[in-house]
């Protein structure tokens, strides 16, 4: 952050006596409040058993084991299929809406506020329930991937344009004046410093769709969920679902977690070399991209 | 095709009630991840560790997990920790919480894009602790916090679907209600979808006017 956020002690005085007893009693009956929550939560999960052996030991077999290694191989797969796809429709669309031609930019544009507006949920039915109908037998695998590829490619498409916006516009000015044609200004003097600044914003929307495709649940893809599930409903283990979904939650948190480490680091190596004009557009979601489905 | 007007006609009450409980479902839990959100970024910037570690915690956590696993774990997990409610309030309870995360982030990032030194400037000419507050600070970081939480209600709106899948009758979950009745699923989901999109469109439409007029006062 540059030259500093407001902090708490640029808003007030060095607190005297009173106001640092005060303090400390704001301090601890929050804390008190916080560790009445945790200690809720854990006598709850004490209680009711969660915490016996039998329930965990569903995850020592090697058929229990298998069965969550396949349905998270299924999430991964399903996720990286739809963001090829969706990376692709999004650079299709943003060239469309980037158009000189009214003929493009209008249907881009089009496209782009529909599939932005419309519930991921709702698409991913369409596929499953509403194509067969139709006369398009679908399989569950690609119903979410079309779905995925569909909103997100409308997702990518806004932040492809901002990105190549963002590069201040001497930049093509120059170019244009230098003799180069439109395809060779785009190609090479505005898309490889807009990549430079959309990277990281990429990187975030494609940790959304990795979480998105937990969707797939929903319409019997039998991903990771699918498989906590299932497994969930194992009477000799007294019914683990509470540890499984533990489980499975960690799964999913721990790969976000490493994608959204890699986006930050990325904003930081990149903004590290001064390559591009474009100011970065951040990892952050909830930072720089009012718009978009980054929740 | 002929049966799609008659799909939407013959099923008012359905729909009507169906929008209703999706309206409410957005409304209800829309209200609370304010609450809980704005209370989180509190913990987060409060001096207290335990606080901070707290807020940490659940943003990292909560941010990271697909809000389909929310709902499960809320939906099927709870009734084994003996913690029963109606299906729509646990709907309530996963949207809610999912949402806290990221309004606590939007707050927090908001009031970080004001500049230490508007704070430094009102103490120097000897504005007190509220003046600063209230006339300084807050009117730039209102500006900053209001778009992107606005984004956050709009994609809350498109997520209430997902209750659909765990019981609650929304408005997603017309489409099963009409094929049992025997109507054609593909009219049936165009009905719903114009129905989303009747109420997402001027949502983000209005939001974007917000963040480009901010843009230039700012």
């Amino acid at each position: 952050m540059e030259g500093g956020a407001v902090s708490a002690n640029v808003l007030f005085d060095i607190p005297g006596p009173r106001a640092r007893a005060r303090n400390r009693l704001l301090g601890v009956a929050g804390s008190l409040l916080v560790a009445a929550i945790l200690g809720y939560v854990i006598y709850r999960f004490y209680e009711t058993g969660q915490f016996d052996g039998q329930k965990w030991s569903i995850l020592e077999y090697k058929n229990p084991q298998q069965r969550l290694v396949d349905g998270f191989i299924a999430t991964l797969k399903a996720a990286g299929v739809a963001a090829v796809l969706a990376v692709a429709l999004g650079a299709l669309l943003a060239a469309g809406r980037l158009s000189d031609h009214r003929v493009f930019r209008a249907p881009s544009f089009v496209f782009v506020e529909l599939f932005r507006a419309i519930p991921l949920l709702l698409l991913m039915f369409a596929f499953y329930y509403g194509a067969p109908a139709l006369g398009f037998r679908t399989t569950p695998f690609m119903a979410v991937v079309l779905g995925l590829m569909l909103y997100n490619g409308a997702v990518l498409a806004e932040l492809f344009r901002a990105g190549v916006d963002s590069v201040p516009r001497g930049q093509s000015e120059a170019a244009y004046a230098l003799g180069m044609g439109k395809t060779q200004v785009m190609v090479s003097v505005l898309l490889p410093q807009a990549i430079r600044a959309m990277l990281p914003a990429i990187i975030s929307q494609l940790v959304v769709l990795l979480k998105d495709t937990a969707l797939g649940f929903l319409v019997t893809y039998e991903e990771l969920l699918d498989a906590v599930k299932d497994l969930s409903g194992a009477q000799e283990f007294a019914f683990p679902l509470i540890p499984l979904a533990l489980v499975g939650g960690g799964i999913y948190v721990a790969t976000c977690m490493l994608l959204s480490w890699f986006a930050n680091w990325l904003e930081k190596r990149l903004g590290r070399t001064k390559k591009t004009s474009a100011p970065m557009l951040h990892a952050d979601p909830g930072a720089a991209m009012g718009q978009g489905g980054t929740v | 095709m002929t049966d799609f007007l008659p799909t939407l006609t013959d099923n008012w009450d359905l729909f009507l009630d169906s929008f209703w409980q999706t309206i409410l479902l957005f409304v209800v839990s829309g209200v609370i991840s304010l609450l809980a959100g704005t209370l989180l970024a509190a913990f987060r910037v409060s001096p207290v560790p335990a606080l901070r570690a707290f807020g940490t915690g659940y943003v990292g956590l909560l941010r990271n997990t697909p809000l389909t696993l929310v709902f499960f774990f809320v939906v099927f997990g709870f009734p084994y920790l003996e913690i029963n409610l109606s299906f729509f309030a646990f709907a309530i309870v996963a949207l809610s919480s999912y949402t806290a995360a990221f309004v606590c982030e939007a707050v927090r990032s908001g009031f970080n894009t004001v500049p230490a030194g508007q704070a430094e400037a009102a103490r120097a000419i000897g504005l007190t602790f509220s003046q600063t507050l209230n006339l300084v600070i807050l009117p730039q970081a209102v500006r900053a916090v209001v778009p992107p939480l606005s984004s956050i209600m709009i994609a809350l709106a498109k997520n209430t679907t997902i209750a659909a899948g765990f019981s609650v009758a929304e408005a997603a979950s017309i489409r099963a209600n009409l094929s049992e009745l025997g109507y054609p699923v593909v009219s049936g989901l165009i009905w719903v979808v114009i129905g989303f999109l009747i109420i997402v469109l001027p949502l983000s439409w209005g939001q974007r006017n917000l963040e480009r007029r901010w843009k230039v006062a700012r």
